[in-house]
């Protein structure tokens, strides 16, 4: 990977703090060997009650039926449709860090990608949740798969719902292996570390497949890891394309624009971005990582929420310019009923969250401050939920039948479940923040300065080195 | 440093994958197969209140089929036939049979005779025999007893054959002209053995003429 590097010596150090690669090690391991803090246990039980509280929601659900959520005629997808198109989003930062970037040699990647796919994994369980217990008789999910029975009857493949299945589920699955593949070498170096004999160092000598460090095992590994990343780069853009196909395919005003496809896939990057930074903000100050995620990483994570975030704006915009050029009464309607109508307070924290929140980060002092950033990430994630609310709601509240019109309201098991899959998405990092390595300890190697081949050279080989030494131009393929 | 597992452990990722790819097409198979009609239904065979052979009635005697079911051409249900259609021959022939007994006491108290249904749909599902036995605007072409009963004039004892699942009916919808025979012919068993080699390029044709399209899609059965 460092043999294609794009970080030259004249750019200011990935990692700071000068450390040996045995340091980086040390960081990322500690906290997986040493007893958890308090402030862990505290997070962990919050979120696992709250987890069960999810669990009995979709209990209470399962036995009850739909009509516990606030669904009901006009609006027939509303919080779940909502929550799960929200938990998807959130999903395609992981995958764009560790995937596109790695393909565009973004060393800086390296320092965040573990935690975002860890992330994009835990996001995409929470979403898949929402549609399963959606489609109302659960028992029958197998419906969605073409499993072949006496009935004969197929999924109908012309209907993006189904397109939906597969590519949710292409998606996680890539996702999962992806993440898996690279964990390998950092899951071995903690079994090396562990106690022999221990059942620490079983688990993760058979979490580990064997790796031995060795020549050959690189790579493979290295092989797999482009492989994968050329495999997921496409799901960046398709998934959130053919989830926006749920609403962009029907012939709901409102629903049915070509601009669906970009607008949600950059809605979808902007908010995975922001929960990226909600995470890992209040992280590396935590498990004492501000060294490998330094505020130039966070810098540039803002920087890619400020443009995706002018993209969504922009989106927002051109929905009202082209409604307004069609000319069709009906679809003007529904954009001036979404700024205006009976929804006007969840279109305007939507706006305000959405377009005003990122660009504060025009500034260089709200973009590099560790506070700002975590706020605005949060009003980006509350903004970015509303979003989804105001496409969904807004449009089916108002049907083509004046007498259906309706207002739709959540009931409280609809509030709880969403919180809820909030337990469960933060029940899972715990664990993962707890027992995984949290950085890519095997790749933020690879960036170090001492990584390079001809580090040596600059510095006389004696293994000491300083960032002030004198520039040098490294040929671009060594 | 010691290995943590022993050197057959390193086959266990190829048997985990090969296993579990081997274990979720056994599933899919195992499932499809004993879930289905076509192991659950077919061959069901109950044992009826008199011993009545229709190999011996409808084979050796050769009866037409709906001599007993009757309605079979005017209504949904192929009935079953009253007592008294019975003892139509049985007043005469073997009157005092221990196996009839059953009938003669069912034709003297008025009480029907409680017959066991073996071909059942679920109550979801509407089929209805006059549309598919009669010609009516289907150019001479109907769906014989024997497609769907099969050899009822060889059975002892009268059992399922076919699944009567839904791919098994929509099977028939998609592919008519393999299934249907002249009109005429409805009740001839053995016919399908013996198919005249062009009676499917004949189907076609008619199919084609008389704009033949059974229908596939729900409420055709479901409403």
């Amino acid at each position: 990977m460092s043999n294609l590097a794009t970080h030259t010596s004249y750019d200011p150090p990935l990692v700071d703090g000068n450390p040996s690669f045995h340091d980086i090690t040390e960081w990322v391991s500690v906290h997986n060997e040493r007893k958890a803090k308090p402030y862990w246990w505290a997070g962990f039980s919050i979120a696992a009650m709250l987890t069960i509280m999810l669990v009995t929601c979709f209990l209470y659900l399962f036995w009850n039926g739909i009509g516990v959520w606030g669904n009901n005629n006009p609006v027939g997808w509303a919080w779940d449709i909502v929550n799960f198109v929200f938990w998807v989003g959130i999903g395609h930062a992981g995958t764009l860090i560790s995937a596109v970037l790695f393909l565009f040699r973004q060393e800086w990647r390296t320092a965040i990608n573990r935690s975002a796919e860890a992330m994009t994994i835990f996001a995409v369980i929470c979403a898949l949740i929402f549609p399963a217990f959606h489609i109302g008789r659960q028992w029958m999910a197998y419906y969605l798969f073409p499993i072949p029975g006496q009935m004969g009857m197929w999924p109908n493949f012309r209907s993006p719902l189904l397109w939906d299945v597969f590519a949710v589920g292409t998606y996680f699955t890539t996702s999962l292996i992806f993440w898996y593949t690279g964990l390998i070498p950092d899951i071995a170096t903690l079994r090396d570390r562990a106690k022999l004999g221990s059942l620490r160092q079983k688990v993760m000598a058979f979490l580990s497949l064997g790796w031995s460090g060795s020549m050959k095992n690189w790579l493979h590994y290295e092989k797999a890891y482009t492989i994968f990343a050329a495999l997921s780069t496409p799901l960046v853009l398709s998934v959130h394309s053919v989830v926006s196909f749920d609403f962009a395919v029907s012939q709901l005003p409102g629903w049915h624009t070509t601009i669906f496809p970009p607008y949600f896939v950059a809605g979808a990057i902007f908010s995975g971005f922001a929960m990226v930074a909600t995470l890992l903000v209040p992280l590396r100050k935590l498990y004492n990582l501000e060294n490998i995620i330094t505020i130039r990483h966070i810098e540039k994570m803002n920087i890619i929420i400020l443009v995706t975030g002018s993209m969504v704006g922009f989106a927002y915009m051109m929905e009202f310019f082209v409604a307004w050029y069609s000319g069709v009464q009906y679809e003007i309607y529904a954009f001036v009923n979404r700024a205006f109508g009976q929804y006007w307070w969840a279109y305007w924290t939507m706006f305000t969250c959405n377009v005003v929140t990122p660009q504060l980060f025009w500034f260089k002092k709200l973009r590099t401050s560790m506070t700002a950033t975590f706020v605005l990430s949060i009003f980006v994630n509350i903004g970015m939920w509303f979003e989804r609310f105001v496409i969904t709601v807004t449009s089916l509240h108002r049907d083509f039948l004046p007498s259906s019109w309706d207002y739709y309201s959540p009931t409280i098991i609809d509030i709880l479940t969403f919180i809820g899959s909030f337990g469960l998405f933060f029940f899972l990092f715990f664990i993962f923040m707890r027992h995984l390595p949290v950085i890519a300890v095997a790749e933020v190697k690879m960036i170090l300065p001492q990584a390079d081949p001809h580090f040596y050279e600059d510095h006389a080989g004696d293994g000491h080195h300083t960032h002030e030494s004198a520039p040098t131009v490294k040929p671009s393929h060594s | 440093m010691a290995q943590v597992f022993s050197k057959a452990s390193n086959r266990l990722p190829l048997i985990a994958l090969v296993g579990g790819l081997g274990f979720l097409l056994f599933t899919i198979w195992f499932i499809s197969y004993y879930f289905s009609p076509k192991y659950t239904d077919v061959g069901y065979a109950p044992k009826q209140p008199v011993p009545y052979s229709h190999q011996f009635h409808a084979g050796e005697l050769g009866m037409d089929c709906r001599y007993c079911h009757s309605n079979v051409e005017n209504g949904a249900i192929a009935n079953l036939p009253a007592t008294q259609t019975c003892m139509n021959c049985h007043n005469q022939v073997k009157p005092e049979s221990v196996k009839l007994l059953p009938v003669r006491e069912s034709w003297a108290s008025g009480k029907p005779i409680e017959w066991v249904k073996v071909h059942m749909l679920p109550e979801y599902a509407h089929f209805n025999h006059s549309v598919h036995v009669n010609a009516g605007s289907k150019g001479g072409l109907a769906v014989g007893c024997e497609t769907c009963h099969g050899r009822v004039d060889e059975m002892e004892v009268v059992s399922q054959v076919q699944p009567l699942s839904m791919s098994w009916c929509l099977e028939c919808h998609a592919t008519p002209e393999k299934y249907l025979r002249p009109a005429e012919l409805i009740t001839k068993m053995g016919y399908d053995q013996s198919r005249p080699a062009d009676q499917e390029a004949k189907n076609l044709e008619v199919i084609k003429k008389k704009g033949i399209a059974p229908p596939t899609n729900c409420s055709a059965c479901h409403y």
